[in-house]
């Protein structure tokens, strides 16, 4: 591959992931409840590094030291992000946030 | 052109970490607060990452990969903290 097309390459990714990184903030900023907040930045912020980091690694290997890094830090936010959005949803549930949605009845005891 | 992809990419990360930190204060709820500051460190993994890439050094990933641990496990004890009232049982 030419040096421009890796160049190419690398800015695209980077552009793109720098825009989703803002995309995730401003829905952290501006929607309307903790639950529609809550996915806005775990969908938004964690493709936005993915794509950062698939830049750095065509930038790693376009330079000759390829390194197993970046997979491991894209693994690990692909995999704690969910984790950590999960969680936090338990707890809104928990101290009872307000919502714009009904909260969910409470089973039947009786039936 | 990939200097000014690293300055569009720098600019957006620092916005977003701008407000990310406006919502740590603005909260309204604690749970918000948790959520503020999961994106913030997210954020600031992105900073380190176009660190990495405009200085062209491996270093800035190590940090990146530290900070990566270091934030879930953080907001995984948060949010267990808030849901139950303490961390460890």
């Amino acid at each position: 591959m030419s040096a421009a097309l890796i160049e190419a390459v690398v800015s695209f990714f980077l552009v793109l992931g720098g825009l989703f990184v803002l995309l995730g903030a401003v829905g952290l900023a501006r929607l309307p409840d903790f639950f529609m907040r809550l996915h806005a930045p775990t969908k938004a912020a964690t493709l936005g590094v993915g794509g950062m980091l698939i830049a750095a690694m065509v930038d790693a290997a376009a330079l000759g030291n390829p390194g197993a890094r970046e997979l491991l830090i894209a693994l690990f936010i692909f995999v704690a992000a969910p984790v950590s959005a999960q969680l936090l949803a338990k707890a809104a549930l928990h101290l009872r946030v307000k919502s714009r949605a009904p909260l969910p009845e409470a089973p039947d005891r009786d039936a | 052109m990939l200097a000014t992809a690293i300055g569009f990419a720098f600019f957006c990360v620092g916005a977003a970490l701008v407000i990310s930190a406006w919502r740590v204060f603005a909260g309204p709820d604690l749970p918000d607060r948790v959520l503020a500051l999961d994106t913030l460190y997210v954020s600031a993994l992105a900073a380190l990452v176009v660190l990495g890439i405009a200085w062209n050094t491996p270093l800035y990933f190590e940090a990146a990969l530290l900070i990566a641990l270091l934030g879930f496990v953080s907001t995984a004890a948060l949010a267990r903290y808030l849901a139950r009232g303490q961390v460890i049982e």
